[in-house]
This record gives structure tokens, C-alpha cells and sequence, in this order.
């Protein structure tokens, strides 16, 4: 498959002045592939939320490439094409909306671009219908939940028609129900609008969703691969004190007490179903 | 508690009033904020404050609104009135010493508060028929003239959006930081004036830097959203003129032809 986005030996240093050499990434090398759903998890400081505000050039590498579907983000002249491809989500809903209704915010981006009315009217439809708030349209943002908020924001990139959208930490400060009501959002923009999906998190029971999961670790890439895969590599993620969802971990010792179980367990359904199954012999 | 502020006081309704153009609301509604100074004598002035009458019944919000919003220049109607009274000429009617009331005083008087309070009322049928957004949308399109003179009418109205949209946040910031800093002991209702003003000092700082930090989230989302300032920039809604719009205008040019013909035939009392 093509490779959408390219990140080739990336570097980054927030003060370029500085004179020692701390990276906030280091090294960097990542493709994907278009309408991939891929997770970055990593704790605080990883450099995870940084590599994602590489991908429409709010971040500029300081050294290496980032090339998105053919178009460097270093140059100027791309800028506006690639922000138009690749929408950024952040983490705190209530600092990106912009417009006091719901709908003039879901507007904007559109707006900026310049389209005629008629047509930025039925994006925004679209967009409120694919998230789920259309009947909130003509709503104050601050009536809404957090989760709700969140979805309005999301909207408000989705209305752009991107190739990608990058969510850097969307449900760090939203309630389980709000958490639920934006990854199933997502997951939705990912199966049915074959959007890509970068999701940034320190949440392992989302990253498990997704197709692929990249795990950073001081700047740098630890392990990159499918869900089993890398949530197979206990000890690794351990060692960089990183967590693994439970039902793996519970899997993890119970195998390595000798018990026969299967390799790949990622939640609590198929645990049980694991564990029931080993019992009844 | 600091969130019960509304601002604007925008009162969602379907009124004649509310549906009209904002900027035709906008201008008629100033320019009956002039004519009420135009006036002359108390036949025009009749005629003005009845046609604003008409206009407070037709956007079907109670009477008791209005009234609560002269509460607030209550002091400001009482004072002008009383310090009028003093002021102009004519029979005297009482006198002390220096100070004298005279018919001319209470003309004035009566002419300034009856001017004072309609003007307020007149405001508040802006504020209270208008949404927020409408509100700097219409300024914006009323103002675009005067980005020949190199004003920056987009980036003003942006900032006001933003402004408006930003307020309940804030609001319930600061509702927060102040139950965070009382949960450590800090006293803010106790003391003279100069301790409270004190007690503040440590609700503003986290405040600001809050502030500044959403500013910057802000800035970030709105870049990424291909924000390139006013330039190529169009807009989703489209306000244009409705025979509500033309209807207003022409009754409104009526009204004030009628005020300028009474301040010509009638003596001035003012």
C-alpha cells in the first residue's frame, strides 16, 4: 500500500539555540498507510505529542523530513493543502472551538477555506450527522458535555473533508461516558469514511482498538506493530514502565506459571473466554 | 455564583424584532438613540418615546424586563434629574438661598430622564433580540467600509467572537480557582476593601496564566483549522435583507421625518 504519511529520520528540538542535545524526538522513521487506524501510546514526555503536531506542519522537524501523501511540511507553499488533509484534534475540547454555536464553529475551517455558503452549509451537516450532533447545532458550546464538545471539535475538522485526522489525547479529560462516545466516534470515521486515524493516548484499552500500535519512549520509537503484538512484549513495555491492559497482563502471568493459553488476549471478553475454556479442559 | 452572569442577556424568541437583519437592527436602533437627543419638545419627544413603546410590545418580552434594566442607572436617572431640576430659567417655583427650581428646570427634568430611560430601554430591545454572534456579524458587515481606511474590521470582529465565547469559561475558571485557593485556607469575604482587593491577587495570577496557555491551544486549533486571517475568507451565513428589514426602515424614516417637522413647527421647550 502507498504510504500516506512518511517520517523520515526525524529530530526535534523545542530551542533550537540550546546548546546540549535534548531531543523531544529522536531519530524518528514511521510510515502509514492511507485509512490505517494506528495508536501512539507512551507516558508523559514520550514525545508522542509532539511527533503528532509534526504531521500538519504546526511542528516544523529540525532535522529530517516529514512528508505527507507527497507534500514536504516544510515547505510554505504546501501548508494550507496539508492542514486541509490532516486535521489535528487536541486534547482540552473547551480551548479549540472557536464560535459561541456549535455549528458557526463546525463552519469555520470551511469557512477559511474559502468555500460558498451553499456548500460549507451542507459539510456542516454532513459533519454534525457523522458525529452525532446534529441536533445540537444551534446550541452554545458551553451547554454541552465534555464528550459532546469533544465530538463538536471533531466535527469541526471532519467538515474540511480530511485524509486524516490526529487526535492528540481527545478523551484525557472527559468522563468513561464521554471516553466512549469519542473513540466510537472515531472507530465510525475510520470504518465507514476510510478516514486515517492517528490517536495519541495513555489509555492501553484504546490503543488496543486500533489496527496498529506504535510505542514511544523517550523521544525515540520502542515497538511498532498489531495490538497482539506489541501487547505480547510484557516485559519490554514493563521495563519503560508502561501498563498493559489487564486482561493481557492477568494472561501474561497466568502463562508464565506454565498454564496453556492463547498468545493473543486484549480484553476482558476474550480473556474470560480463555480462562472458561482452560478450566472445562 | 459567578456564573449566573450573563452577558448580552440575549432572550431567544420569534418576534417581528428578532427576526429582523441585524444590521438593520443595528443602525435603526442608533439611529432612534439620536433622534431621541434631537428632540426638541415634548411632542416630539412623545412621538419618539411612543414609537420605542411599540417597538419593547413587539419583541414580546415582558414590560418587567425593561424595567429591571433601568434598575441598574437608577442612580444615574435620579441624580441627572435632580441636578436638571436646578439648572434653567424661567418662574421661579421654590428657592433657597443659591439654589432655585424654576419651570425651565423642570422641563429639563422630566425631558432628560423620560430621554435617559428610553435610550436605555432602546438598548436593551438590541441586546435582548439579538444573539451574541448575530451581534458581531452584524457589526462586522456594517463595519467592512471602514477597512479602506485601513481598520482591521475581520480581526476585530474575530477578537469579539472570541471574547463571547470565552466569558462562561473563564467565568467558571475563576468560580474554580477561588473554591481551590478557599480549600487552602484562603479568606476572600472577610476584611476591608484592601485585604479583599489582596485575596484576589492569588485567583488572578492562575487566571492569567490560564489564560494565556488556552490563548495559545487557541491560536494552535485555530491554525490547524487553515486559519489565514480575513483574507479569501467566506462565511456560511448569508444575512440579506427581508421586507421586514424594508418595512422597518421606511416606518422608522416616517418617525423621524415626523420628530425633525414638530422640532420645526413647535417652540422648543429644550
Amino acid at each position: 500500500m502507498e504510504d500516506f504519511i512518511r517520517v523520515e529520520n526525524v529530530c526535534f528540538q523545542y530551542d533550537e539555540n540550546e546548546e546540549s542535545n535534548s531531543y523531544a524526538l529522536n531519530n524518528i522513521n514511521l510510515s502509514i498507510a492511507r485509512g490505517e487506524f494506528v495508536a501512539i501510546v507512551g507516558h508523559n514526555g514520550s514525545g508522542k505529542s509532539t511527533l503528532s503536531k509534526h504531521f500538519n506542519s504546526i511542528y516544523l522537524p529540525t532535522l529530517g523530513d516529514v512528508i505527507i501523501d507527497g507534500m514536504n511540511t516544510k515547505e510554505d507553499d504546501h501548508i494550507f493543502e496539508i492542514r486541509k488533509k490532516v486535521g489535528l484534534v487536541l486534547q482540552n475540547p473547551d480551548n479549540q472551538i472557536v464560535a459561541g454555536v456549535v455549528e458557526e464553529d463546525v463552519a469555520f475551517g470551511c469557512e477559511n477555506l474559502g468555500f460558498p455558503p451553499e456548500e460549507i452549509r451542507k459539510r456542516v451537516d454532513d459533519a454534525l450527522r457523522a458525529v452525532g450532533m446534529y441536533e445540537y447545532r444551534t446550541h452554545s458550546p458551553d451547554k454541552l458535555s465534555g464528550g459532546q464538545k469533544q465530538r463538536v471539535a471533531i466535527a469541526g475538522i471532519i467538515a474540511m473533508k480530511p485524509e486524516c485526522i490526529v487526535l492528540d489525547e481527545p478523551t484525557a479529560m472527559l468522563d468513561p461516558q464521554g471516553r466512549d462516545e469519542v473513540i466510537n466516534t472515531v472507530i465510525q470515521l475510520n470504518k465507514e469514511m476510510g478516514i486515517t486515524i492517528i490517536l495519541i493516548t495513555h489509555y492501553m484499552e484504546e490503543a488496543v482498538l486500533a489496527d496498529r500500535v506504535i510505542v514511544m519512549d523517550s523521544g525515540g520509537i520502542l515497538t511498532d506493530g498489531t495490538p497482539c503484538e506489541v501487547f505480547s512484549k510484557v516485559e519490554l513495555l514493563k521495563k519503560h514502565r508502561l501498563n498493559v491492559p489487564q486482561a493481557t497482563e492477568l494472561i501474561y502471568r497466568l502463562k508464565s506459571c506454565g498454564y496453556d493459553l492463547p498468545e493473543c488476549v486484549l480484553n476482558e471478553e476474550e480473556c474470560v473466554q480463555a480462562i472458561a475454556a482452560l478450566i472445562k479442559g | 455564583m459567578v456564573r449566573d452572569i450573563t452577558l448580552g442577556q440575549y432572550m431567544p424568541g420569534k418576534s417581528v424584532i428578532h427576526r429582523m437583519d441585524a444590521r438593520a437592527k443595528i443602525i435603526l436602533l442608533l439611529m432612534l438613540l439620536v433622534f431621541i437627543f434631537v428632540c426638541r419638545n415634548f411632542i416630539s419627544l412623545a412621538t419618539i418615546s411612543l414609537f420605542s413603546l411599540i417597538i419593547i410590545l413587539m419583541t414580546g418580552i415582558s414590560l418587567v424586563k425593561y424595567l429591571k434594566s433601568l434598575k441598574f442607572i437608577l442612580v444615574i436617572i435620579i441624580f441627572t434629574g435632580i441636578l436638571n431640576l436646578f439648572y434653567g430659567s424661567g418662574d421661579i417655583i421654590w428657592q433657597w438661598q443659591f439654589l432655585k427650581i424654576t419651570w425651565g428646570g423642570v422641563n429639563n427634568a422630566i425631558f432628560t430622564i423620560i430621554r435617559i430611560s428610553v435610550m436605555m430601554m432602546i438598548g436593551s430591545v438590541l441586546t435582548y433580540t439579538t444573539s451574541p454572534t448575530d451581534l458581531t456579524d452584524g457589526l462586522e458587515r456594517i463595519m467592512k467600509p471602514l477597512g479602506l481606511l485601513h481598520v482591521r474590521v475581520h480581526e476585530i470582529a474575530m477578537m469579539m467572537t472570541i471574547a463571547l465565547r470565552f466569558i462562561p469559561v473563564l467565568l467558571e475558571e475563576t468560580d474554580k480557582i477561588m473554591n481551590a485557593q478557599k480549600a487552602r485556607g484562603a479568606d476572600m469575604e472577610n476584611g476591608n476593601i484592601f485585604r479583599r482587593v489582596k485575596a484576589l491577587v492569588p485567583v488572578l495570577i492562575p487566571l492569567l496564566i490560564s489564560a494565556f496557555r488556552r490563548a495559545g491551544d487557541l491560536a494552535m486549533a485555530m491554525e490547524c483549522r487553515c486559519y489565514n486571517g480575513g483574507k479569501g475568507r467566506t462565511r456560511m451565513k448569508i444575512m440579506s435583507l427581508s421586507i421586514i428589514d424594508i418595512f422597518a426602515v421606511i416606518v422608522s424614516f416616517l418617525i423621524f421625518g415626523a420628530v425633525i417637522y414638530s422640532n420645526l413647527v413647535y417652540p422648543a421647550v429644550i
